[in-house]
Order: structure tokens, then sequence, then C-alpha cells
């Protein structure tokens, strides 16, 4: 990956431009002058101009993940907010949004500066989500409206379910005062029973502690029935199971304020993936059943889920080398995201991109628009039919803990701009 | 034989368990001689990495070593004493890195053994992993079956107690499988873990029915600490539902042949009288341990199978 400041003037030429907001696409250039857009849809072009050939590609949004662990304060060793920027843009992200699981916990409005001041100085828009309790021990409320005013963009104790039911409808009531959704990692932890995979045939014979899938959907439905009583925004992330996905489906008919998403791992994997007690697939919630796996797809399909989210998680090459019982959870996931859902999910791509764009945009409130003119450019350009194996050298995360490795991906990004800044990835 | 390691049984050639029972059988018959001991494995050395205690199965498998005049190096580490993960990979490198031809592995954690071979190139046996496999405790109790039977092929084998959190279980289940046997499995609802019977075996809560339909049975230990998770409720009516007493027995007409993997708590899932009857092989399990881990030792190790 090639990072570059932008020129003062560069055309992208002779592209597909697909708006996933109107759906529309159609052939021309969009040009960026000072950062901005300048125009969108013109033809030919004067010599002179620093142009890039766009001919065969698809110039799109850049791409919103509201859910990334960049594992800043506390745990540089893993990833920081540059590193994780760097991991962004070669996944045609240029928004992402930091969960507060570091180390200390983002949990103060003084914590959510830091990182704001921080990802000041990054190649790509890092928002930081704020915790709901202090120190993310489900108990007591964190000052929401100062982590707010500081630029947290939602609240989430995430990796940490709020189990008490009446903290989590506090934190519903208390939040919705300020628009922002809170997010809850919904696992029933007695149910979930420190289980380390998906409960199952597989689990069974591995001799591994199982994970229900009942451990999630229930408490999903908990979380849907009490947003439901008070109409707040609530957040579903990384569902993995086909009853969780039924839930909300069924829920949102009654509070539209409700939203949810899906990882690549969720729709890619099953459990017989696990066989070999490979621990770059111990993740939280566990990836389940290829029947769950098919259900989730369907979900994608008719709207159940808004956006994909990858829940890129690093973790050390040491962590992950230990056995699957003392390995940590979670994977990396935005250098594989786009490639890996463009094939497995076989939509057409205007739909797909929506899950990429401006869906989760919308769940975070960004702008929705960006071939506004004038708007500052954060664009994606892609070869969508291009089939490639992913390997450790298309990882720019300071981690590797990822089973994408040696995987065929439909679909590549070749340029992400975003803050200025131009990411050749070919 | 085919396969390089020893991890469990899910994945084992028959052949080679049938291969590893005949030579267990000459073996046998070493231990039976004043000098119990056969220069096989002479100039073969081996480590003992004992990651949780063990007693039984330590100690069989250095008997069985010293029996082949192999020369064996013991590590013994409390889980909790070594940081868990990495220093694992840092012990076993560092014993890899001291010229080894095996490892026997007992570790609490299911799959180590598995992760063990992507560490060193020494042969790795499985002395048990976490509640995955015990693959040497399932060729020892066929060993026991055929000596017994003359046969495992078309016996009915109940395997009893606390089938969710064990390596024995499933080690046996695989076994007996292969070699023909059928398996019921009998315990409490909370100790049967899902999905059981994809392994082709039955599942009954009814101990009558397996004690009427059995030619013998495996009786597993109950650890007592599963009474505080709730996973039953007291040892008073575990003892009810599913200890082997003599009065229960006694209900039966058939005689059946009473295992056990040790260490028993008697009086719960198996009364003395029981334990200690004519119908228990509980000694003879012992005994097949020995040879049976030297024919594995031996047949990885280099050596030719043996018939009888």
């Amino acid at each position: 990956m090639n990072l570059k400041k932008l020129p003062k003037k560069l055309v992208l030429q002779g592209g597909t431009i697909l708006d996933p907001l109107s759906g529309r696409s159609k052939k021309g250039n969009v040009v960026i002058e000072r950062n901005k857009i300048k125009s969108v849809g013109s033809t030919g072009g004067a010599k002179g101009e620093t142009k890039i050939d766009c001919s065969g590609l698809v110039i799109t949004h850049g791409f919103c993940d509201v859910h990334v662990h960049f594992r800043e304060p506390g745990r540089e060793d893993k990833e920081t907010l540059q590193t994780g920027s760097r991991a962004a843009l070669a996944g045609g992200f240029t928004r992402v949004c930091v969960m507060p699981n570091t180390s200390p916990p983002l949990d103060t409005p003084e914590s959510i500066r830091f990182i704001v001041e921080k990802a000041e100085e990054c190649p790509v828009h890092i928002h930081p989500i704020g915790a709901v309790t202090k120190g993310q021990k489900g108990q007591e409320l964190t000052e929401v409206q100062g982590i707010i005013s500081e630029g947290a963009v939602a609240l989430s104790d995430d990796g940490l379910p709020i189990s008490d039911a009446q903290v989590m409808r506090l934190a519903l009531e208390y939040t919705s005062m300020f628009d922002k959704p809170v997010i809850n990692h919904a696992e029933d932890e007695c149910l979930r029973n420190n289980g380390l995979m998906h409960e199952g045939e597989i689990s069974t014979r591995l001799g591994l502690a199982g994970n229900p899938s009942l451990a999630e959907a229930i408490m999903i439905q908990r979380d849907l029935e009490l947003a439901n009583m008070i109409q707040a925004k609530l957040h579903v992330p990384h569902v993995s199971s086909a009853g969780g996905a039924a839930n909300i489906r069924r829920m949102k008919k009654l509070n539209p304020n409700i939203t949810a998403e899906v990882t690549p791992h969720h729709l890619f994997f099953n459990d017989q993936a696990l066989l070999e007690y490979n621990t770059n697939f111990k993740v939280a919630p566990p990836i389940r059943t290829e029947d769950d796996r098919k259900e989730l797809i369907k979900a994608v399909k008719d709207g159940t889920f808004d956006c994909i989210a990858t829940d890129h998680a690093p973790h050390t090459i040491d962590e992950k080398e230990a056995t699957f019982e003392s390995a940590p959870f979670g994977m990396i996931g935005l250098e594989s995201c786009f490639g890996a859902v463009n094939k497995v999910l076989d939509m057409p791509l205007k739909e797909l991109l929506k899950l990429l764009t401006v869906n989760p945009r919308r769940v975070m409130g960004f702008e929705e628009d960006l071939f506004k003119i004038g708007c500052a450019a954060e664009l994606t350009i892609l070869d969508p039919a291009q089939e490639w194996i992913y390997k450790e050298q298309n990882i720019y995360s300071k981690s590797r803990n990822t089973p994408f490795i040696g995987e065929k991906l439909k679909g590549k990004v070749r340029y992400t701009i975003s803050k200025g800044t131009i990411a050749d990835l070919n | 034989m085919q396969e390089k390691h020893l991890l469990g049984l899910e994945h084992y050639p028959a052949e080679d368990i049938v291969s590893i029972i005949d030579t267990a059988f000459s073996f046998r018959e070493v231990l039976d001689r004043p000098i119990k001991k056969v220069p096989s494995l002479q100039g073969k050395t081996i480590v003992n990495l004992f990651f949780e205690n063990s007693t039984r199965t330590r100690i069989s498998f250095e008997l069985a070593q010293k029996r082949l005049s192999a020369d064996t190096v013991n590590f013994s580490a409390s889980s909790s004493s070594l940081k868990k993960g990495e220093s694992f990979k840092d012990t076993v490198q560092n014993i890899e890195a001291m010229k080894i031809d095996a490892v026997v592995m007992r570790h609490p954690d299911p799959g180590a053994s598995l992760h063990l071979t992507k560490y060193v190139d020494a042969v790795v046996i499985n002395a048990g992993d976490g509640t995955h496999e015990h693959p040497t405790q399932a060729i020892l109790d066929m060993t026991s079956l055929q000596e017994r039977f003359g046969k495992v092929k078309g016996l009915r084998i109940g395997i009893i107690g606390d089938i969710m959190y064990s390596r024995v279980a499933r080690s046996n289940i695989y076994g007996l499988k292969k070699l023909g046997a059928e398996v019921i499995l009998c315990g409490p609802t909370t100790l049967i873990p899902p999905h059981i019977d994809s392994l082709g075996v039955r599942v009954t809560h009814d101990l009558d029915e397996v004690l009427d339909w059995a030619d013998a049975i495996n009786v597993l230990r109950i650890q007592l600490e599963r009474m505080d998770r709730g996973l039953f409720p007291s040892v008073r009516e575990y003892r009810n539902l599913f200890g082997i007493t003599s009065e229960r027995l006694k209900k039966h007409k058939k005689e059946i042949v009473i295992m056990h993997p040790g260490p028993m708590n008697r009086g719960i899932e198996i009364d003395s009288s029981v334990a200690d009857g004519k119908e228990a092989i509980i000694l003879d399990q012992v005994l097949n341990g020995v040879a049976s881990r030297m024919a594995i030792l031996y047949l990885l190790l280099g050596g030719k199978p043996e018939n009888n």
C-alpha cells in the first residue's frame, strides 16, 4: 500500500460512479479539488491534470465500520490508531468507530477527548464509542452527556454484556436524551457458561465448553423489549445466531430505532472450521452452525441487518499461539472485509455497498451524501470482480490474527481516498 | 503405524488400534516374567510432560518406558504455576531442543496435544487433554475387554456417569465404535453433552436398562465439584440414580463386567463390594495399562506390530 497526499486536483477518470445513497450509477469522472468533491459525472479530461484511470473500476463512498478495536490506549503492541487506520484504508474504510474496551476503558469525557485528539493526525476518521458504565462494570452509568459532548458517537460496554436488566433500562433511557445508540454485547453471561465456541456437535467432539445460541437470542430479546418500551436507539452488534436475527426482524416492526450489524466472519465460516482448534476462529460471539450462517445471509438480504461491521480485534501472535482455552477472543477483519462479504453474499453491488456505506453512517448519524459537491473526499475505488487470495502481505494491522489468510476472496479495493490522503493498493 | 502421533481415537485407524492391542498382549507376557524388562527402546528418550496432576497415568507411562529400556525425564507443573499459553510454547520448545524422541503430555486444555505437534518434531502421545480425549486409557480398556471376552466386536458396553466432562468417555466411544462394539451412555441429563448421539451412541437415564443390556459397564469418576455448579444436587441423589451397588446389580440376573478408570469414589459412583467383587476387572485394567502403553510407545517409536 502506497500512501500519498492528494494532489491539489485529482481526476478519477472513466469509472462507474455508484452512489449507494441514490442507488444510481453512471460512467464518468469524479474530480477532487483541494480535498473536496468538485464534480461528479463529467467526461473526457484536460491535459496536465493528475489522473487515475478508473476504467473497469467502481468509484463509490468510502466504507464505514461501526465496530473496531484499535487497542489504544493500553495495548499499543496489538494496534494503534495509526496502524488501525492503515488497516482501514487497505480495506476501503474511511471512517471507523472504536470500541471503549481499552486500558483504561473510554469511560470518561477526558478519555474520549484523548481519542478524538489523537485521531486528528490519522488518515481515516476515527470516532470513539464511550463506555456505558464506569469501568465497564455494568453497574453505574458513565457521564453520558460529557462523553457525547467530547465526541463519542455511541455508548457500549463492548465485550462485557450489561447483565443487569435495570442498568440496561437506565442506560437506554438516559442515553435517549442525546439521540445516540446504545450497543450491548448481547450474551446472557450465565447461559454462556464460559463457553469457548458454539455449543453443538463440534464442541462436544472437541471437548470445548459450548456457548449456546440461546445465550445470544435471549439477551437480544431482552434488549429489544427494553428498547421498544422506551422507543430508544438500540444497535445490536455482531449477531451470530438464527434466533438472534429472527428476534431483531420481528421487533424492528415495533421500534424503528433498532439497528443491527453482522460480521464478515459470521457470514463466511461455520463451526466446522474449528475442528483443528485454530485459535483464529475463537471469537465472541462464536461462529455457529451452517444453518445459522445461512439464516444470517438471509437476514442481510431481507434488511434485518443494517450494516456489516468487522469487529476488527487485533491480538498478538504470542497470545493466539496459546491453546484454544487460553487464547483471547477476536480476529482482525478490516482488510479482508469487502472481498469476503462480496463473495459470500452474492448480492447486487449497489445493495451490498449500502451495508458498508450509507447504512452504517445512518446508524451513527454521519453525513450520508458523499458525492455532494463540496463534501470532503471520502471515496473507495474497487474492482468488484477481481478474485484474489488473501495473504499475510495484504495485512496492514499490527496483528495477524485472521483465518481469512489463504481464502479466495472476490472483489478488491484498489484505492481509498480519505482526509487528504490516497492509499494505492495496486 | 499410519499416524506419527497418538492424539486421540476419533481419527485413528481401526487396524492400528488392533495392532496396539495385539502387541499389548505380547508385552503382558513380558510383565509376567521375573525380569520384566526388554531392550526395545534402548537409546530412545521420552519426556513425560504433565501440566495437570496425575498419579496412575504418569506412573503407568513411566513404568512402560522403563520396561522398554527408554531414558525418561519427568516434568510436572501445575497449570497455575505456568502462565498459560506463551510459556507452554517456550517450555516445549526448550524440551525439544534437548533432542528427544517422544513427548507424553497431559494438559488441562482440550486440543493441547494437537497444539503441541505444531512446536515439536517428536512423537506426541496424548495422556489426556482436558475434556477432549484420553486415547491410551481407551486402548487399555479395550485391551482389558479383549482379554476378558476374547473380542471387542459385538460387545455391549455401557458408560456410566459424567459424560460431559469425560475424556475417557469420548475416547472409549470412538475406540469401541471402531472395533464394532455397541455403546450406550447413562448419566444425569445435565452431564450428557448436546448432540452426543451424533457419535453413534444411544443415551439413557435409566441405569437398570443399561444393566439389563450390557456385557460390561465402564463406571466414570464423578467429580464432586460438579455439584457446586448445580449439575447434580447431592451425592445421595447421584448414588440413588447412578451408583453401582451390589443391591442394584443383584436385581439383574446377567453377570456384568465392571470397569473403572480410577481413581474411584467408593460409596458414591461405585460400592466397595462391587469394586472389589469378582466381576470387577479394575486392577486388570491397571496392569493392561502398562502393557498397552508399552505397545503404544514401542510401535510409535519404530517397532513392528506383533500378532498373537
